[in-house]
């Protein structure tokens, strides 16, 4: 029987769909069997072959919260990703704000080099950064890793704000100059509000990288301002086997973040395209 | 707005950015012309080239430079191909989709610690992982992915964290193509791959370029995979650059060595820059 242009199109249709499924569920899988396995005793996490039907428990997470000090390390993430975030954003608007509005011949050049020094490789300097946090005091403090997230994060924040902000009319800040705006006043009071998109993105973005940021969080902080990414590191050496109690580590550690993922992730692509999407 | 007050606005990110760029850099540079072991503080002075010669001759050195290349090579088309496909794959209008969408992003989010961790050893555990048991029932020897592979296990690990990342711009652009183009272009009798050549490619260009230089800068320092999986090992089968100094530098205690590593590092960070400026700088002309 012949099939018709309709009938093999949506064939193939069908097909996809299968596909895009079958293609989902892998790249899901690993964090699915991440979150399974911590409601599992330690037992059943390395049982050959592993079981899918078990009756869930919920001691490695009631472990993690006797042993370790979650809440803790979940706020020094926050107050570091949101902090760098924060910081990178109170230099970046000005800066990028004269830029996209004044530019001149260097302008580029600026941007171009700025965006290079994010490809200094952080291993290179890590020896002088980690000299200096020791000499003043500030290995294993929030203002350290804060300051450092702003400023590894300083040029790709700089690159979509720029971008963003040369997409505003110039009439409109013209026409403010005339009625006489300051300087200040036309940041906060126009350009601000005119690319929020970009800038809520473009933060979006910046907290979800500083978050998982694990060179500089695990060289320079343990204990003290230690973010979730060091809790982790810490259950790698020396628990051997206990898979679920890091699986639960794991868990809680990701949960934040992806969830904050899923619910920005339209916003985030904007920032991650330079606003070439919309 | 006159020129004093652009320069004054411009001035913090300038300057801070040229200060964290310029202190470590010059400081790195002269730890590397010491000699600055921190397990003998006694032993100082200056050795001129030393440090270099001893981090350019060590059996390490070209296996992680040519591991470092590979790396970011493999994940790399790894990544954009793959991210490519999926996003053709789910352009299209079917039930559930957004769950589809957000299983797709998911492991972006991850933390790379985390991921290196679940893939080590929930999947590449040659006794308890899946891999292993997945090999045992259909009758093959299971393999030792870590200490066989550890290299490609690595571009798995890392491939899995970015494509999704590909597949999130891939597919966030692909919704802003124009639909009367498409539909133009089927009632035109254009095949798939016409399309995909003709329309969508073009269409996505800006966004792979992104893609590219975004996902250039991470690999060429990539640590965290490295430190929590193989350790660099077998022997030097998956260390890098970034990784052989970190070993260097914390491992070894010899600062000067470790600097002398940093310098190569930036040499070489900067080769692949060029390149990338060249991209991104045609993008922003555009």
């Amino acid at each position: 029987m012949q099939m018709t242009d309709k009938q093999r199109e949506r064939l193939i249709n069908h097909i996809a769909v299968a596909a895009a499924w079958i293609v989902a569920a892998l790249f899901f899988f690993p964090i699915f069997w991440m979150v399974l396995t911590s409601f599992k005793t330690e037992l059943e996490a390395i049982a050959v072959p592993p079981t899918l039907f078990f009756e869930p428990t919920l001691e490695n997470y009631t472990l993690i919260e006797e042993r370790t000090d979650y809440f803790r390390f979940a706020l020094n993430s926050v107050i570091t990703s949101f902090g760098g975030t924060l910081l990178a954003m109170l230099i970046a608007i000005p800066s990028a704000y004269a830029m996209a509005f004044n530019p001149t011949r260097r302008t580029k050049d600026i941007l171009l080099w700025m965006l290079s020094t994010k490809m200094l490789p952080a291993v290179g300097v890590l020896m002088p950064i980690y000299l200096i946090c020791q000499r003043l005091g500030l290995l294993d403090t929030h203002i350290a890793l804060i300051f450092i997230f702003a400023m590894i994060n300083l040029p790709i924040i700089m690159m979509i704000l720029f971008n963003y902000f040369r997409e505003i009319p110039k009439e409109i800040i013209e026409a403010s100059r005339m009625d006489g705006a300051t300087t200040f006043g036309e940041i906060t009071q126009i350009v601000m509000p005119l690319a929020w998109g970009g800038i809520a993105s473009t933060a979006l973005l910046s907290i979800v990288l500083l978050w998982n940021e694990a060179f500089w969080s695990i060289n320079l902080t343990s204990s003290d301002a230690g973010t979730l990414v060091v809790l982790v590191a810490s259950f790698t050496a020396p628990e051997g086997l206990f898979w679920a109690k890091l699986s639960a580590v794991s868990t809680l550690a990701c949960a934040p973040i992806v969830v904050f993922g899923w619910l920005t992730q339209k916003q985030l692509v904007q920032g991650l395209t330079f606003g070439a999407v919309k | 707005m006159n020129r004093t007050l652009t320069r004054l606005l411009q001035a913090p990110s300038v300057v801070l950015l040229l200060l964290w760029m310029l202190i470590p850099l010059s400081m790195t540079i002269y730890f590397s012309t010491i000699r600055y072991h921190l397990l003998y503080p006694e032993r100082s002075g200056f050795v001129g080239f030393s440090n270099y010669e001893f981090f350019y001759t060590d059996p390490a050195f070209w296996p992680a430079i040519l591991n470092t290349l590979i790396l970011v090579g493999s994940v790399l088309i790894i990544s954009v191909v793959l991210g490519l496909a999926v996003a053709v794959l789910i352009d299209r209008p079917f039930r559930f989709r957004g769950i589809a969408r957000v299983m797709l992003i998911s492991p972006f989010f991850i933390m790379p610690t985390v991921n290196a961790l679940i893939w080590k050893n929930m999947m590449m555990n040659p006794i308890y992982g899946l891999f292993a048991v997945v090999a045992n029932t259909i009758g093959v020897e299971p393999v030792d992915w870590l200490a066989q592979f550890p290299l490609l296990s690595i571009i798995i690990i890392v491939s899995w964290q970015w494509t999704p990342f590909a597949i999130l711009i891939f597919m966030t652009s692909l919704q802003s193509l124009d639909q009367e183009q498409k539909e133009a272009a089927l009632l035109d009798g254009a095949g798939f791959w016409a399309r995909f050549f003709n329309l969508t490619l073009p269409h996505l260009a800006r966004p792979i370029a992104i893609v590219l230089m975004i996902q250039m800068i991470f690999h060429l320092s990539i640590f965290a995979e490295i430190f929590v999986t193989t350790g660099g090992g077998p022997g030097t089968q998956s260390t890098n650059l970034a990784f052989l100094i970190f070993s260097q530098a914390l491992q070894g205690f010899d600062v000067g060595v470790a600097s002398a590593g940093g310098v190569f590092a930036i040499i070489l960070a900067n080769i692949v820059a060029i390149f990338l400026v060249r991209l991104i700088g045609k993008n922003l002309a555009a």
